[in-house]
């Protein structure tokens, strides 16, 4: 087993608009970026297990080979910018992802 | 013409600053226009719904000053989308001042040419009652008293006007609310350059240096009709093809559709080549022109007044119980306010250093030694925000605990004033896709400066 963190060159959160947040991991080569995407281990509803929340607010999870990259959109709890707000620009939401292991 | 077209963007934020040598450099080198974003809906619905610019004056007059400068000199445009942070017509207008002062103090006049994207509340009102706005991506239409309380309403414009405002000779665009990359298409479309490539290409110039490795800056792109080379404007730094693929995903829902008015861009087939140490070329962007005509409003409304207290919790017995404790001062204070068990006002915190960033969705939910509380209280007016945000202060501040040792208080605080109220509190009331039919956004041409 392998933490994410290990595999991937960026792993990271963001706005996409104001009632999503999204997710990217990108890997170097097409090897790791294989091994990650056939582990089997970034589905729906692992993430949304990760996240606690329910698949139905999972609205992209894919892989995506000519980017070598791997994207998740959560949709975005509350409001952005209003009363109760975490994280305005969502770019703090990424660390679940950085211990997810990844078998061998 | 050579067919080959340099556009610079020396920072992808107008106001952040940016290093000035590197862009006299850039400039020296020959650039055929520059462009810069001036907002974003990051920062939340407040500078939409109060008028607020994302930064000063005087950041936005540092930052326009060498661009002006270049603009007279080399007799190339400057494209500004979404001017001030949210883009109103008002943002615009104060803009187009910021860059008469500029022109006065340099001794030189500036054809600016302004476009206000500012819609009608009436338009808006209409197009509802007539289906003609689509629910956005939770799934919701706005109501009627939505469309009331909205404070601006703007539509995010696409290429169309900017390439009606460059059609005539100009030396500044000042654009309101525009989906970031419309500058860069509008100026490159015209010149032979395939729209995929444009778009593409705006797509990761608007953020600067974003797509470089480090992080940072400016950036510059040549285009030629199928293909662009993208490089940083600052010299330690390199685009590789991971950074400028990276960037492409960034902010987008989808990795491979990115959804703008006019079309689609699809990403899928592209490539991306390491050319030289720092400059990669990209090729095979497409975009699909779509057939219906529609833009994005985005409007925002006061939801309320908000003031808030921070305050450090160190106290091991108290942060064992830490939940139960802050539901007895919450109930507490509802006792003395009954705005907040009507529901007219709101009291929540957060608490820093366990769980505040991301909330019930933390996987790893592990107290530190320490803990902040952040007390937040939104009220229908700022008066009685403040009234119920010192109630919760007192409450966490000397409320008893089961086990208690430490009488004297149960928080640091370190802002005198204790409880500072940080005024409207807004939200969007609108980010729906409108049918544009019959929506037209005027180009307004001036001389300014000397």
């Amino acid at each position: 087993m392998t933490a994410l963190r290990e595999l991937a060159k960026v792993v990271r959160s963001k706005n996409a608009g104001p009632y999503e947040i999204t997710f990217d991991v990108m890997f170097t080569d097409e090897a790791t970026f294989a091994r990650v995407r056939d582990s089997g281990v970034l589905t729906p509803a692992r993430l949304a297990a990760l996240y606690r929340t329910s698949v139905d607010q999972v609205r992209v999870c894919t892989f995506f080979a000519p980017a070598l990259a791997f994207k998740l959109t959560l949709v975005r709890p509350g409001a952005q910018g209003g009363a109760g707000e975490r994280d305005t620009f969502g770019a703090q939401q990424h660390a679940p992802l950085l211990d997810l292991e990844v078998p061998a | 013409m050579s067919g080959e077209f340099t556009v610079l963007s020396p920072v992808g934020m107008l106001g952040y600053g940016y290093r000035e040598a590197d862009f006299d450099a850039c400039v020296a080198e020959g650039v055929d226009a520059i462009v810069v974003d001036s907002g974003s809906t990051d920062p939340g619905p407040s500078m939409l719904g109060l008028g607020h610019t994302l930064v000063t004056e005087e950041s936005y007059l540092r930052d326009l000053r060498p661009m002006v400068r270049a603009v007279h000199r080399h007799r190339i445009p400057l494209l500004i989308g979404s001017a001030g942070g949210a883009g109103t017509d008002e943002q615009v207008d104060g803009m187009v001042a910021l860059l008469g002062r500029i022109a006065a103090e340099q001794g030189i006049s500036l054809r600016v040419a302004a476009i206000h994207s500012q819609v009608p509340h009436g338009l808006v009102r209409d197009r509802l009652a007539q289906g003609r706005i689509e629910p956005n991506v939770r799934g919701e239409l706005p109501t009627e008293s939505d469309v009331d309380d909205t404070l601006a309403v703007v539509a995010q414009i696409g290429a169309e006007p900017f390439e009606q405002a460059l059609a005539e000779p100009v030396d500044v665009v000042v654009a309101g609310r525009a989906y970031d990359p419309a500058p860069y298409a509008a100026f490159l479309v015209p010149r032979g350059v395939e729209p995929g490539i444009a778009w593409h290409l705006g797509k990761i110039l608007e953020c600067g240096g974003v797509c470089a490795e480090p992080k940072g800056g400016g950036a510059l792109a040549t285009a030629r009709a199928d293909s662009f080379d993208i490089r940083p404007m600052g010299p330690e730094q390199r685009c590789t093809p991971l950074s400028v693929a990276a960037h492409t995903l960034y902010e987008n829902s989808r990795p491979d559709l990115l959804a703008g008015p006019g079309g689609v861009l699809d990403v899928s087939g592209c490539d991306y080549e390491q050319l030289d140490e720092r400059t990669v070329r990209v090729r095979g962007s497409r975009f699909e022109p779509t057939e219906r005509r529609l833009l994005k409003l985005e409007g925002a409304r006061i939801t309320g007044h908000r003031c808030v207290f921070i305050g450090g919790i160190h106290d091991p017995v108290l942060i064992g119980q830490l939940d139960d404790f802050l539901a007895r001062v919450e109930a507490e204070t509802a006792a003395l306010h009954p705005e907040l068990a009507d529901g007219t006002a709101t009291v929540r915190f957060h608490v820093y250093g366990r769980d505040a960033v991301m909330g019930d969705r933390e996987p790893h939910p592990v107290p530190g030694h320490e803990v902040g509380v952040l007390g937040e209280a939104v009220a229908p007016t700022p008066e009685l925000a403040k009234a119920i945000c010192t109630s919760a202060r007192v409450g966490v501040l000397h409320l008893n605990y089961p086990g208690q040792l430490a009488t004297a208080g149960n928080l640091a605080l370190p802002l005198t004033p204790l409880d500072n109220p940080i005024g409207p509190v807004c939200a969007f009331s609108l980010y729906h896709l409108v049918d544009a039919e019959g929506i037209e956004h005027a180009v307004v041409r001036e001389e300014v400066g000397a």
